[in-house]
C-alpha cells in the first residue's frame, strides 16, 4: 500500500491534519497561554457538532437526496420538553433523557411515514415536519426560561482529566456509531442503500425498514444534543438548534463523507467539528469578524466538495 | 454505374468492428443504404441490431472501418444529423414534461422567432395529419398526458417533419411496439410514400409481416456480421427464421432427466391476462427467451419482489437474484470483492446482528476457488476486476446464500466464453442438488442448455419448449410474430 | 376540450388560495378592503420573487439552500451601496448574478450535488451580508421604496405586482423558447443534449436567471422595511421551497409553474394573517406553514393516483 494510496483512502485524515494546523497557529498568537482553554473549549463545542453530523451523517449515506432539516426543531423541542419535565429537579435526569429519547424516536418516525406516504423527497418531509416541531416547542416553551437540574448542569459543564465531559459522550456515541457502521450488518445495509438503492433490494437487503431506522436514529442524536446543549448552556432557547442545520451538513461533507452516498466517515466528523471551530477562534483571535468567518467557511466546503468530486471521477 | 450508386448512398458502413471488451459486437458488419428505399433489418438478441444503428447516427466511433454520409468521411451525432439522419429509439426521447409543439422546438433548433409556437404546430400537425389521418392528437397537450401510443405516434412525425432540411434517413426501432394493428399499418403506408419521394428509412421490428411487405430489400445480421441481404421477395417468413439461426452446432447437454416432479416451487399466473401460466419445480433450471425488452426482467422482478420484504430483514431467504446489468443494479462500486460477495448473506455470518470477519473471510475464500475469482486480494475493490470476473462475484453472491431458488436477468451479456464455460459447470451442479434456476438469457447456446423454456412475446409467455424441443428454430418461431401488418 | 394536466395542477393551489381567503374575509371582513388586502398581502412581494427564482433553479433538477443568505446579502447591498453610489450597487449585482451563473456551470461540469454546493454558497452569501451591514441599518432607495408603497388605483400595489411578475415570469418560462430548452433539461437532459443544444449554456442561463430575480426579490423586501440586515431574509430558503412546491412544482422532471409559484408565496404569506384573525397563538404560525405543506402534498398525491386511474382505464 502505497503512502499515496493510504491517504486517499482515509480522507478524514486532511480534517485533522487542517485542525492541528489552525490549533498551532492559534496558540503561536497567543504565546502559548491558551493552549489548554482553547482545546478544552474545541472539544466541547466540537462534541454537540458530532453528535447531531453523527446523525446527519447516517441519513446522508442512505444515498443522494437523504438529509434531514428537521435536527435543529428537534433539538429546540427535545432541550426545551426535557427540562420542563425534569422541572429542576434531580431526581428526573433519567425521566428527561428518556423523554428527549423518545421525542426523536417519534420525529423521526414522523419523518419516515412523511416521506414514505406522501412520496415526497426527504428534503420536503423533514422541512414540513420541522416547522410542526418548531411550533410545538414555541407553545410549550412560553418564553419561560427553565433551567436544567443542577446535576445534570454541573456534570455537561465540568470535565474528566481535563477532558469536557460532553465530549466524553460524544466520544462514546462516535464509538457505538463506529461499531454500528464498520462491524454490524446495519451499517452494511445502509452502504449498500447508499451505492444503489436497486442493488440493495435485490440483494434482499430491506431498504424501508433500514431507512426508517436511520432516520430515527438522526432524531434521537438530534434529541440527545437538545438535552445535552440545553443542560450545558442553562436553559432551552428557541433558537439554540439554528446554527446547527447548515454545521450539521457541512462537518459531514468536510470530514470526508460522500455525497453521493454509501461511504461514510466518524473521525471525518470529529475532524470537521474541531477544525470549523478552530478557525473561528482563530480568527477570533486575529480579529476577524463574523464575515470572514462565514465567507471562509463557505469556501472550505465548497473547497472540500471540489476536490471530493473530483477523486470520484477520478476512479 | 458504380458512380450513380455512389451518389445515391445516404449512409454506408463498411467493414466495421466495434468490440465491448471481450464481446465482438460488430465483426466486419457492412450496411449500406440508398436514397428511395426501405431497409429492413432483422436478427436476434446480440446480433448487433442496435450497434450498428448506433454506428449510423454517429454515437458509436467503429474501432475499425469507415462510415460515410452521401460519400463523405465524417464523424459524431452532429455530423449524423446535419447528414439527415434522424432516429426514433424504442425508449421514448421526448422530454415528458414538455407540449408537443414545445417537444418539436428542441427537436428543431431552426424553429425560431417570435411565432415559433404556431410554425412548429403547424409542422407536427400536418406529418402527424400525413402519417396517422384521423388521430386525435392536441398540439398543446403535454407529452405526459398522452398514452403511450400517442407519444410513439409524435415522436415518429417529429423524426420525419423537417423544416427546412427535409430528412433522409429515418432510423425506426421497433416503431410499432405500442401500436395497434390499424395505426401501424398506417405507418408502413407511410413508410413507402416516403421512399417513394426518395427518402430512405431503416426499419427494425420483430413483426416479420411488417418487415417483409415494408422493405425493398432485407438485411439479416447474426453474430456481428451481415448474413443476408437480399430483395424483400425474396424472402418468406420461414427463410428469415432460418436465415437469423446458426448453422453450425447442436453440441447438446445432458439434461436433468425429470422434470417438473412434486409440487411447483414458483408459479405466477399468465402476464396480461394471456399466454401461458409460469411453473417452476425443484432442481429445474427453466430458461426464459425472446428477444430482449418482452417482459422477462419484468416476470423475474415481479418473482423476486413478491418474495421479499422491503421493511424486515427475513429470516430464512427463499430466493436470491443475479443481476445482469452489474453496472446499475449488481455491484457496489465503492465495496470490496469480499463485501459484495457476502451482502446477501450477511444474516448467516454473523452473531448478534455484528457481521463475524472470519467467517466472512472463510466463505470469501471458499468461493474464490470454487468460482476462480481472478484476484490476488478478496479485499481488493471489486471495480479493479474484469467484467467478467464481477459477474463471477455476482453469481457466488446469490449462490453463497441459502436460498433454494436462484433469479437471472441475463447474466452473462458480455462475459467471455472461458468464465461462461466456469459457470455453467457450476449451474449444473447446483441444480443437480437440488437447487432452481430461472434463467433470462439473450443467448442462444444458454438457452439451449435448460431443462424447460418459456418464450415471451409482448410482455406474455407464448411458448412453452420442454427438452428436445428447445431448438434455435423453435424459439426464433416463437418469439417473432408473423402478424402481416400492412 | 381535455384539460392539461398543467391546469389540474394548478387547480389545488389556487382552491387552497381561493379558501384561505374567503375564510380570511369571513373572519374579518374588514380585510375586504383596498388596505385590508395591501396589508395582507405586503410581504408577499419578495417571498413570491424569491419563490420563482427558487422555480428556475428546481426548473433544471437542482436546488437553492443559499436563497435566504443571498436575498439577505441582496437587501444588505440594496440598503447600502445601491443607496450610496448607485453604479457600484448595480456593479455587484452583476457580480453576483456571475456567481450564480459560475455556480451552474460548475455543479454541471462536475456533476457535484447542489444542496451541498449552495450549503456552501450560503456561507458565503451569509459572510458577505455580515461585513457590509454588521449590525441592522441602511436606508432604502427612494425609488424602492417608492414602488413597494406605491398606491395605484382600485388594485393594491402587492397585488398588482404578484399578477405582474406572475405573468413576466410565465412568459419567460411556460412561453419563450428559452424557458423551453429549461424545462427540457429538467424534463429530459440526454434528448436536449441529442438535439444539439449546450446543456451548460441552459443551465448557466437559468442560475443567472435565478439570481436577477433574487436580487429583485431582495431590492423589494428592503423597499417593504425601509432598512436591512444580515439574517432578514433567511427564512426565505425555506418558504421558496415549500411554496414551490405549493404552487404545483415538483423536484425533478422540470414540471414548474410561474403562476402556481406565486399562488404558494401567496398562500403561505396569508396562513400567517389566517391565523392571527383565527385567533390562533402565534406559537402555531409555522406549524400551520407544515400543516399546510402536508395537506396540500396529500390532495396532490390522492388527485395523481386517480389521474393515473382514469388513465389506465
Amino acid at each position: 500500500m502505497t503512502p499515496h494510496r493510504f491517504l486517499l483512502g482515509k480522507p478524514w485524515i486532511w480534517s485533522f491534519a487542517a485542525t492541528v494546523i489552525v490549533w498551532i497557529i492559534t496558540v503561536l498568537f497567543t504565546g502559548g497561554a491558551s493552549s489548554f482553554g482553547l482545546s478544552q473549549a474545541a472539544l466541547t463545542f466540537a462534541a454537540f457538532s458530532v453528535i447531531v453530523g453523527i446523525g446527519q451523517m447516517f441519513v446522508i449515506t442512505l444515498g443522494p437526496g437523504n438529509i434531514d432539516l428537521s435536527v435543529p426543531a428537534t433539538m429546540t423541542l427535545s432541550g426545551t420538553l426535557a427540562l420542563k419535565l425534569m422541572d429542576v429537579q434531580d431526581g428526573m435526569i433519567l425521566v428527561g433523557l428518556l423523554a428527549s429519547i423518545g421525542i426523536g424516536l417519534i420525529v423521526g418516525l414522523g419523518n419516515y411515514v412523511l416521506i414514505k406516504l406522501l412520496r415526497i423527497p426527504p428534503i420536503i418531509a423533514t422541512l414540513s415536519m420541522s416547522f410542526i416541531i418548531q411550533s410545538v416547542a414555541i407553545w410549550s416553551n412560553r418564553g419561560l426560561r427553565i433551567k436544567p437540574p443542577e446535576m445534570l448542569a454541573n456534570f455537561t459543564t465540568s470535565d474528566l482529566f481535563g477532558i469536557p465531559n460532553v465530549a466524553l459522550v460524544a466520544f462514546l456515541l462516535s464509538v457505538l456509531a463506529w461499531v454500528l457502521l464498520e462491524k454490524s450488518i446495519y451499517g452494511r445495509w445502509i452502504s449498500a442503500i447508499g451505492q444503489s438503492m436497486f442493488a440493495a433490494r435485490m440483494a434482499s437487503i430491506p431498504v424501508d425498514g433500514t431507512r426508517l431506522v436511520t432516520y430515527m436514529l438522526c432524531a434521537v442524536l438530534a434529541a440527545l444534543c437538545g438535552y445535552l446543549l440545553a443542560s450545558f448552556s442553562g436553559g432551552a432557547a428557541l433558537n439554540m438548534g439554528s446554527e446547527y442545520l447548515l454545521l450539521s451538513i457541512a462537518v459531514v461533507v468536510i470530514g470526508g463523507t460522500a455525497v453521493a452516498g454509501g461511504n461514510s466517515n466518524i473521525p471525518g466528523i470529529w475532524g470537521a467539528s474541531l477544525f470549523l471551530f478552530l478557525v473561528v477562534s482563530m480568527l477570533n483571535t486575529y480579529g476577524f469578524g463574523a464575515g470572514f468567518r462565514l465567507i471562509l467557511t463557505g469556501l472550505i466546503i465548497i473547497v472540500v466538495i471540489l476536490l471530493a468530486g473530483g477523486r470520484q471521477s477520478f476512479r | 454505374m458504380t458512380e450513380v450508386l455512389k451518389r445515391d448512398e445516404v449512409v454506408a458502413a463498411r467493414g466495421v468492428r466495434v468490440t465491448f471488451g471481450a464481446v465482438k459486437a460488430l465483426d466486419g458488419a457492412d450496411l449500406v443504404i440508398h436514397s428511395g428505399e426501405c431497409v429492413g433489418l432483422v436478427g436476434h438478441n446480440g446480433a448487433g441490431k442496435s450497434t450498428i444503428v448506433n454506428v449510423i447516427n454517429g454515437g458509436l466511433t467503429p474501432h475499425e472501418g469507415t462510415i460515410t454520409y452521401g460519400g463523405q468521411d465524417e464523424r459524431g451525432i452532429s455530423a449524423a444529423r446535419a447528414n439527415g439522419v434522424r432516429c426514433v429509439f424504442q425508449e421514448l426521447s421526448l422530454c415528458p414534461n414538455l407540449t408537443v409543439t414545445e417537444n418539436a422546438r428542441i427537436m428543431h433548433p431552426d424553429l425560431k422567432g417570435w411565432n415559433w409556437r404556431s410554425g412548429a404546430l403547424a409542422l407536427v400537425e400536418a406529418h402527424l395529419q400525413e402519417i396517422f389521418p384521423g388521430h386525435s392528437i392536441d398540439g398543446d397537450s403535454t407529452v405526459d398526458d398522452l398514452s403511450i401510443a400517442e407519444r410513439q405516434m409524435v415522436e415518429i412525425a417529429i423524426s420525419f417533419a423537417g423544416t427546412d432540411k427535409k430528412p433522409k434517413l429515418v432510423i425506426l426501432d421497433e416503431p410499432t411496439s405500442s401500436l395497434d394493428a390499424g395505426l401501424a399499418a398506417q405507418l408502413m403506408a407511410y413508410i413507402r410514400k416516403f421512399v417513394s419521394e426518395g427518402g430512405s428509412v431503416l426499419l427494425i421490428s420483430h413483426i416479420l409481416g411488417e418487415i417483409l411487405s415494408t422493405s425493398d430489400r432485407i438485411v439479416v445480421m447474426k453474430d456481428g456480421r451481415v448474413t443476408a441481404d437480399r430483395a424483400a421477395g425474396e424472402f418468406s417468413t420461414r427463410s428469415l427464421v432460418e436465415a437469423m439461426g446458426n448453422v453450425v452446432r447442436e453440441q447438446e447437454w445432458a439434461r436433468a432427466a425429470a422434470t417438473k416432479t412434486g409440487e411447483p416451487v414458483l408459479s405466477m399466473p399468465p402476464r396480461r391476462g394471456h399466454g401461458l401460466a409460469f411453473e417452476a419445480y425443484r432442481g429445474e433450471m427453466i430458461g426464459l427467451a425472446g428477444l430482449g425488452g418482452h417482459g422477462q426482467t419484468e416476470a423475474l422482478l415481479d418473482l423476486y419482489l413478491d418474495r421479499n420484504s422491503n421493511w424486515w430483514p427475513t429470516r430464512r431467504r427463499e430466493i436470491a437474484f443475479v443481476a445482469g446489468d452489474r453496472s446499475l443494479n449488481g455491484t457496489f462500486p465503492l465495496w470490496s470483492i469480499l463485501k459484495n460477495l457476502s451482502v446477501a448473506s450477511l444474516g448467516q455470518l454473523s452473531t448478534n446482528r455484528m457481521v463475524d470477519r472470519m467467517r466472512e473471510e472463510t466463505l470469501g475464500e471458499s468461493w474464490k476457488k470454487r468460482i476462480e475469482i481472478r484476484t490476488p486480494d478478496m479485499d481488493n475493490r471489486i471495480l479493479s476486476l474484469s467484467g467478467g470476473n464481477q459477474q463471477k462475484v455476482l453469481f457466488a453472491r446469490a449462490l453463497a446464500t441459502t436460498a433454494d431458488i436462484v433469479l437471472m436477468d441475463d447474466p452473462m451479456r458480455g462475459v467471455d466464453i472461458g468464465t461462461k464455460q466456469e459457470v455453467y459447470d457450476i449451474l449444473r451442479s447446483e441444480a443437480a442438488n437440488g437447487r432452481t434456476f430461472i434463467w433470462y438469457s439473450t443467448e442462444m447456446d444458454e438457452i439451449r442448455l435448460c431443462d424447460r423454456v418459456y418464450v415471451f412475446r409482448e410482455g406474455a409467455i407464448m411458448e412453452e419448449l420442454i427438452g428436445e424441443d428447445i431448438t434455435e428454430k423453435n424459439i426464433l418461431a416463437a418469439s417473432f410474430s408473423e402478424g402481416a401488418a400492412a | 376540450m381535455k384539460i392539461s394536466s398543467g391546469t389540474i395542477r394548478l387547480l389545488i393551489p389556487a382552491a387552497s388560495l381561493a379558501l384561505l381567503l374567503a375564510a380570511v374575509f369571513y373572519m374579518q371582513p374588514r380585510a375586504m378592503s383596498y388596505n385590508g388586502l395591501n396589508l395582507l398581502f405586503n410581504l408577499a412581494v419578495p417571498i413570491a420573487l424569491a419563490t420563482i427564482a427558487q422555480m428556475l433553479i428546481m426548473s433544471v433538477n437542482d436546488l437553492d439552500l443559499s436563497m435566504g443568505t443571498f436575498v439577505s446579502f441582496c437587501a444588505c447591498v440594496a440598503a447600502t451601496m445601491l443607496q450610496t453610489s448607485p453604479m457600484l450597487g448595480i456593479l455587484i449585482f452583476v457580480g453576483a448574478i456571475a456567481a450564480y451563473a459560475a455556480i451552474g456551470v460548475v455543479i454541471h461540469v462536475r456533476e457535484l450535488p447542489s444542496i451541498v454546493v449552495t450549503l456552501g454558497m450560503s456561507f458565503v452569501w451569509g459572510g458577505l451580508a455580515v461585513l457590509l451591514l454588521p449590525s441592522p441599518g441602511g436606508t432604502a432607495p427612494a425609488w424602492a421604496r417608492w414602488v413597494m408603497t406605491a398606491k395605484p388605483p382600485l388594485v393594491p400595489m402587492a397585488i398588482v405586482a404578484s399578477i405582474v411578475i406572475a405573468g413576466v415570469t410565465h412568459f419567460i418560462v411556460m412561453r419563450s423558447s428559452f424557458g423551453v430548452l429549461m424545462r427540457g433539461v429538467g424534463g429530459n437532459n440526454r434528448s436536449v443534449q441529442r438535439a444539439g443544444w449546450s446543456v451548460i449554456g441552459v443551465r448557466a442561463g437559468t442560475y443567472a436567471l435565478a439570481g436577477f430575480f433574487a436580487i429583485l426579490s431582495g431590492i423589494a423586501l428592503v423597499g417593504l422595511t425601509t432598512s436591512a440586515d444580515a439574517n432578514i431574509a433567511l427564512r426565505y430558503t425555506l418558504l421558496s421551497i415549500a411554496g414551490v412546491i405549493l404552487g404545483g412544482g415538483q423536484f425533478v422532471g422540470g414540471k414548474v409553474s410561474p403562476i402556481g409559484a406565486v399562488i404558494g408565496a401567496l398562500t403561505l404569506t396569508l396562513a400567517g394573517s389566517f391565523l392571527s384573525f383565527m385567533r390562533i397563538s402565534p406559537d402555531w404560525q409555522i406549524g400551520a406553514q407544515g400543516a399546510i405543506l402536508i395537506v396540500v402534498l396529500a390532495l396532490r398525491l390522492a388527485l395523481n393516483r386517480l389521474e393515473k386511474r382514469e388513465k389506465s382505464l
